[in-house]
């Protein structure tokens, strides 16, 4: 018996789970595919008052495309998104990052949803989130909102989201069919959280470039959007000496803490040479 | 004090009942509660593997679910993987290939190898090292573990056509 002592909701309505999570105000934690707050909850590092499970709304569970845009409903399990051939061919930088989380049993039970509300920094989707400008749905006792990444991550494990509210949509920009995509990622097994993970999108002909978005995991406290490289390579192109400038501007962009798995300078550093990786292999996979 | 929950389920394809309070993980619920207790439970925060069982058709750690999220569940552990006395390819194959030694992971090894062939009938032996990477040994430097699920994969391929 290891969690602490929680009283267990499983609404089967979002506006259920949000009338309960008034209830508790603030003191009841959402539970998703758990993968994340379990853990917290068995060392008893989280001590919630009450869950709310999500995992008997089944109207939180599906992948559409329209309007060059695919929304996820938040409880869509990661394996169900690796497997997905929609996200494929319209998000291949999601189905290559999704294999990165976790292992397999960990994806049949992670949600998409679940780890953007985490927001763990070094996480593979809070990144791609912001890469590409997504923005997600968030739903409270008031209404309906949209939330963009850049206003949502606040800190470690901290997101605007008010704690009688759910996320229930995540809504990503599909990527264009000639453009290329990369999630370069370095950890110290395969599996565990990245060290560094960058996520980039190349488009255009040759060696021009008509869009470039690059994204950090694990580089700071919240995601970072690596605009400043970016333009480098939108204005100088992809040849070798603007992607080295852009890959130096990148590490320069960020400013990681140290840790046990990595100093701050090695995480800057990595920051560098995965952007560099990243270009190159988005590079030569567009137009496929 | 929160309410004990009733959980009726389903387990190696006979259904069970239990009694107890919703903080009870899942892999407990099943050593202690149903007396299964070849799931095995080792780090209890989903790094190790060991408890992984096959939940609804797909590999999970058992110790990340709690009891209460498995009512109405299909759950097969180690337990319900041999069939009328007679193992399964991939129990036969790390026999066969020395894919154990203290036993400790094996149950999670073996149900998480179960889903990644039916997920990947035809594995290189990369894959099959990021496969298994899903559940920790300590044991066997895992060189006898990526033998057995190549045997077992090519004993399936045969059998199933």
């Amino acid at each position: 018996m290891k969690p602490a002592k929680f009283e267990y909701h499983a609404p089967g309505s979002v506006d259920e789970a949000i009338a309960l999570l008034g209830r508790y105000e603030g003191d009841a934690k959402v539970l998703a595919g758990g993968q994340s707050l379990v853990p917290l909850l068995n060392f008893r590092l989280s001590r919630p008052a009450a869950l709310i499970d999500l995992n008997r709304i089944p109207s939180l569970a599906y992948i559409r495309a329209d309007d060059g845009v695919v929304r996820f409903g938040a409880m869509t399990r990661q394996r169900t998104i690796e497997f997905s051939d929609v996200v494929r061919q319209r998000l291949p930088l999601l189905s290559e990052a999704t294999r990165l989380v976790g292992h397999l049993p960990i994806r049949t039970r992670g949600t998409i949803g679940g780890s953007i509300a985490h927001a763990d920094p070094s996480a593979e989707y809070p990144a791609i989130l912001a890469a590409l400008d997504g923005e997600v749905v968030v739903k409270g006792p008031k209404g309906e909102r949209t939330v963009k990444a850049r206003e949502l991550f606040q800190t470690y494990l901290t997101t605007s989201l008010e704690s009688d509210e759910v996320l229930t949509e995540v809504r990503l920009p599909a990527i264009d069919a000639g453009a290329g995509t990369a999630f370069e990622e370095f950890s110290r097994r395969h599996g565990d959280f990245a060290i560094i993970g960058i996520a980039a999108v190349i488009a255009g002909d040759g060696a021009s470039c008509s869009m470039a978005r690059l994204a950090t995991a694990g580089a700071g406290p919240i995601p970072v959007r690596l605009r400043a490289a970016e333009e480098i390579l939108e204005r100088d192109g992809l040849g070798d000496a603007a992607i080295a400038a852009a890959a130096a501007r990148a590490a320069e962009l960020v400013d990681p803490d140290s840790d046990i798995h990595a100093s701050s300078a090695y995480r800057k550093h990595l920051t560098g040479v995965l952007t560099e990786r990243a270009v190159r292999r988005a590079m030569a996979k567009r137009g496929r | 004090m929160p309410e004990p929950v009733s959980i009726s389920l389903t387990v190696n394809g006979i259904a069970r009942e239990g009694r107890c309070e919703p903080r009870k993980l899942l892999v407990d619920f099943i050593r202690e509660d149903l007396e299964l207790t070849g799931t095995h439970v080792g780090c209890e925060h989903g790094i190790c593997g060991a408890c992984t069982v096959i939940v609804n058709g797909e590999a999970a750690r058992s110790c990340l679910m709690l009891a209460v999220q498995a009512e109405g569940a299909e759950i097969l552990t180690i337990e319900g993987l041999a069939k009328d006395g007679k193992f399964h390819p991939l129990q036969e194959a790390f026999r066969q290939h020395h894919g154990l030694q203290c036993g400790f992971c094996t149950p999670g090894m073996l149900l998480t190898a179960l889903d990644f062939l039916r997920v990947n009938p035809h594995p290189t032996e990369l894959e099959i090292r990021e496969g298994i990477a899903a559940v920790l040994c300590r044991c066997t430097g895992y060189q006898g573990i990526v033998k057995a699920v190549d045997a077992a994969a090519k004993e399936l391929g045969r059998t199933t056509g």
